[in-house]
Order: C-alpha cells, then sequence, then structure tokens
C-alpha cells in the first residue's frame, strides 16, 4: 500500500514533467521558426491557425502520417533503436532538476517535494552520464543508415560530443567546490538571497569564465549552430538522421529540443540561482501571501530557462558555422585551458575565503 | 530484496561480458559491453556508492566506449574473422584460469572480511566527500602514481601521433 502509493505520486510527478517538456518542444519547434523570422525581418510560419500558433500541431501531424522507411542494407535493429537511445537521455536528466522551492507538502500521510523528483545527492553527475549516453543514439544512427552522409555525420558527432562534454564537466567544477554539493537543490539553494549571490557573480570567485565556457560547450553538445557539424547540410545533407522519416525523425528532433531544455535548466540552476528571484526572498511572501510564493519562483525558473533558450535561436541567426579542425582546435586549445584555469583559481580562493 | 537486485545485476553483467567476446559483429560487442557497464553502475547503487556508479557510466560509457565504437566505425570492421583460429590457446588459458579460481573457492573457507568503515558511516556525509577524503590521505601516494602515469601515457600518444614534433625546431 505505502510503497503503491508512492509509486503513484512519483509516476505522476513524472508524467507532469514529461508533459511539461513535452509542451515546451512544441513551443519551441514555433519559437525558433518566429525569431528567427523576426531576425531576417520575415514573418515566419503564419497559416496554420492565427499568427501560426497551431503550426507544432501540424507537424506533429504530418510526422506522425509519413511513410516510415527502412533503407535498404541498413541495419535494422540498430537503426530502430538508435532514435530511442537519443530520446530517452535526453528525458531522463530531468529527474533531478528542481524546478521550484524545495518545500515539502503532506499527502496520504507522506513527504511529497513537489518540484523535483528525485534529490539525489549527485544529481548533476546523473545529468553528465546520461547526457554522454545520448552521443550512443547519434553514432550508432549514423552508423546503421548504411549511408556515408549519416556515418560521417555521426563520426563527427561522437568527436565532438567527447570534446566538449569534457568542458561542460570542467566548466561545473567550479559551481561544485563553492557550493560543496553535487545535489542540483543544494547548489540552488546555496544561491538564495539576491542575484550577487548567484555563482556567475558570487564570491569569492565569481564563475563567469566557467558560464562561458559552459554556455559555449552546452551548444556544441546539443549540435546546435554555430556547432551542428554533425547535421552540416551544405556538407553532408542531413548528417546523421539523413536516412531517417516519419516517428524515427521526430525522435531525434524532439531529443534535440529536450537537450536545449536541459542544459538551459542546468545553466540556470548551477550559474543563475535557479528558482531563486534576483532579489532577497519573494514578493508575495513580503505582501503576505506566503503560501503561494512558490509561484514566484517556479516563474523565475522559468524566465531564465527561457532566456537561455533564446540564446540558442538568436545564435543559429547571427553566427555561421565553424570548420571542423576550427571546431576541434577551439575546444581543446581554448575553452580546456579556460575551464581548467577557473578549477585552479576558484580552488585558491575558496580555500583563502571559505563561505 | 537485496539479493535478487545483485543476482539480477550479476547475471546480467555475465551474459554480456561473455556477448562482448562471443558476437561477430564488433558493434553489437561495444553495445553488449555498454549494457554491462550499467549494470556494473547498477551494482554500486545498491552497495550504496553512487559517486563511483556515476562516475562508471560517465568515464567508460561516456568516453571510452564512445572513442571504442568511433575506431570501429572508422575502419569499418563489419565481422572479425582474424582471431577466431586461437581457440585451442584460449581454450588452454581458461581451463587453467578457472582451476585456480575453483581451488581458491575451495581453499577460502573464512567468512569476507567486515568492511574497514561501517556502512552507515559512509552514507551520512555523502561517499563523494568521503571518497575525496581518502584519496587525498590515506591513499595519496597511489593517486599521485596513478596520476603520473596517466600523464605519462598521455605525453607517449602525443609524440605517437605527432610524427613532425622535432621538425619545426630545425
Amino acid at each position: 500500500m505505502e510503497i503503491g502509493l508512492r509509486l503513484a505520486v512519483s509516476l505522476a510527478q513524472i508524467a507532469a514533467v514529461m508533459g511539461i517538456v513535452m509542451l515546451t518542444v512544441m513551443v519551441l519547434t514555433l519559437a525558433e521558426r518566429k525569431v528567427l523570422g523576426w531576425m531576417q525581418d520575415r514573418m515566419g510560419p503564419m497559416e496554420v491557425g492565427p499568427y501560426g500558433i497551431l503550426q507544432p500541431i501540424a507537424d506533429g501531424l504530418k510526422l506522425f502520417f509519413k511513410e516510415d522507411i527502412i533503407p535498404s542494407g541498413a541495419n535494422k535493429f540498430l537503426f530502430t533503436l538508435a532514435p530511442i537511445l537519443a530520446l530517452v537521455p535526453a528525458m531522463i536528466g530531468f529527474a533531478v532538476i528542481p524546478f521550484g522551492p524545495s518545500m515539502t507538502i503532506e499527502m496520504f500521510g507522506m513527504q511529497i517535494k513537489p518540484f523535483v523528483i528525485s534529490d539525489i545527492n549527485i544529481g548533476i553527475l546523473y545529468i553528465l552520464a546520461f547526457a554522454s549516453i545520448g552521443a550512443y543514439g547519434i553514432i550508432l544512427g549514423g552508423w546503421a543508415s548504411n549511408s556515408k552522409y549519416s556515418l560521417l555525420g555521426g563520426l563527427r558527432s561522437a568527436a565532438q560530443v567527447i570534446s566538449y562534454e569534457l568542458n561542460v564537466g570542467l566548466a561545473i567544477v567550479g559551481v561544485i567546490l563553492l557550493s560543496g554539493s553535487l545535489s542540483l537543490v543544494k547548489i540552488t539553494e546555496a544561491q538564495a538571497g539576491g542575484f550577487w549571490h548567484w555563482f556567475i557573480l558570487s564570491m569569492p570567485f565569481p564563475q563567469i569564465f566557467a558560464f562561458v565556457v559552459y554556455v559555449i560547450s552546452a551548444v556544441a553538445e546539443t549540435n546546435r549552430v554555430p556547432f551542428d557539424l554533425p547535421e552540416a547540410e551544405s556538407e553532408l545533407v542531413a548528417g546523421f538522421f539523413t536516412e531517417y522519416s516519419g516517428m524515427r525523425f521526430a525522435f531525434f528532433f524532439i531529443a534535440e529540443y529536450a537537450n536545449m531544455i536541459l542544459v538551459s535548466c542546468v545553466a540556470a540552476a548551477l550559474f543563475l540561482g535557479g528558482w531563486n528571484a534576483p532579489y532577497p526572498g519573494t514578493i508575495l511572501a513580503y505582501i503576505g501571501l506566503e503560501h503561494i510564493a512558490w509561484m514566484e519562483n517556479v516563474v523565475w525558473f522559468a524566465v531564465k530557462v527561457y532566456c537561455f533558450l533564446f540564446l540558442f535561436f538568436w545564435l543559429r541567426a547571427t553566427l555561421p558555422r565553424l570548420r571542423y579542425d576550427q571546431l576541434m582546435r577551439f575546444g581543446w586549445k581554448v575553452m580546456l585551458p579556460i575551464a581548467l584555469g577557473n578549477i585552479v583559481l576558484t580552488a585558491i580562493a575558496a580555500y583563502f575565503f571559505p563561505r | 530484496m537485496d539479493h535478487i537486485f545483485f543476482f539480477y545485476f550479476a547475471g546480467v553483467i555475465a551474459v554480456t561480458s561473455l556477448l562482448v567476446v562471443a558476437l561477430r559483429n564488433p558493434v553489437y560487442s561495444a553495445l553488449a559491453l555498454l549494457i554491462m557497464f550499467f549494470h556494473v553502475a547498477g551494482l554500486y547503487v545498491t552497495l550504496h556508492a553512487e559517486f563511483l556508479a556515476a562516475v562508471q557510466i560517465v568515464v567508460y560509457a561516456g568516453a571510452i566506449l564512445v572513442l571504442y565504437l568511433f575506431v570501429v566505425m572508422l575502419l569499418n570492421v563489419k565481422t572479425e574473422e582474424r582471431y577466431h583460429d586461437q581457440l585451442p590457446v584460449a581454450g588452454l588459458l581458461g581451463v587453467m584460469l578457472s582451476t585456480e579460481v575453483i581451488l581458491l573457492l575451495i581453499q577460502s573457507r573464512t567468512a569476507a572480511p567486515a568492511s574497514a568503515v561501517p556502512v552507515d558511516t559512509v552514507i551520512a556525509p555523502g561517499n563523494t566527500e568521503l571518497i575525496g577524503e581518502v584519496l587525498y590521505s590515506t591513499y595519496l601516494f597511489p593517486f599521485e602514481v596513478a596520476s603520473l602515469l596517466l600523464l605519462v601515457a598521455m605525453i607517449g600518444a602525443i609524440i605517437l601521433a605527432k610524427k613532425d614534433i622535432g621538425e619545426g625546431a630545425q
């Protein structure tokens, strides 16, 4: 009984988070085309629904009813497995993201944390671990398609993901040093009390360099412009998913957007204070509405995540694609030394000025 | 409950380890290895070593195995036949090793030594902190030696890869 109830509550939380993530993916597909359109002085999609707001539903229906083609000579098993391997790790990381204040509510005689599915003590490592598994979907999809464009895309992505994952991991070490915990809930709580306590600005050593390294590496890890070498359409048709169609293509597509949301959530939680408002406390608590103060926190988290997502679109509209050797040189010879130097300086600062 | 999890993880680890060497297609071998890494990580979780579990996946599944796959695809080996005439030698070694293991199992009747630290003290402050402390105090020397070995290996790899390393100076 007890365990069944707990399972039901957990499943409800998972369903809610998955629903929100899928909804955000839908919003993002439209938002990206609209933002790109406005930046290039176009209207973006306008046909389906008022101002084109039903475009994601039309796209989804189209992909759902398209014929599912498996190319001849493709490895059927891996070809089917690859989209799932890409999508599952992208969704699974949301389990440890705190979307709102870490309060507990009593329900059916149990303690429930409503804004985080599972507060495990290695939260950030858990996300890194599953982010690295996402690369398998891309690599195996490229290999199983039996097409040289797909294979080249898959190989490029393998090298790129390994190179930039290292930088992501090293960039967040500074934050872990300052907060003294790997749990995203504890890291966020350590940044309470105004924007000058956020780790991007906080004393003893602001993590501004780490943040820049993280942002650039996150863009590279999600295969977005200007680092979208694995799917460079001018060279590789569509890269690793050239041969995919219908729902399998949609899986890769959703995985890319879910990954974008995930890295944005991590950036918000690690560097930008998570659900903390940029001023101490919350306005709703000041005016006596403490029981709904969590709304303000959740809104702040959403604002930060959406600002970060907007940055992705902005970069796509602005920057040209890098050449492959430039990408590798940039990752290993520029980003890596900066991230390592940041760790050394943060460690020295944290030793002399313990928080 | 613990025993069910242990036998599940141990069984899958044993089967997938066999598959890694038995499968003809190297990509399938790599996939079997991936499943094995995950179950080893699961075994760590049942032992309350979450940090090790995460590191196991980050390092082995996330980096090393991706490099293996990279090489397999680059060479584009469909099926590997070169090593299949090693059966007599491998069989002889296998028989020797398994007799050794069985002999050791028969002779060691004593119970496994209890863990030096009780489980509760490891869980209380989080095992990440404890691993860090132990690595930089009790096991500082082995840790530094391992780092040095890795550094040497890295320099060796760079020298092997960069053939024109001395030519720029001339």
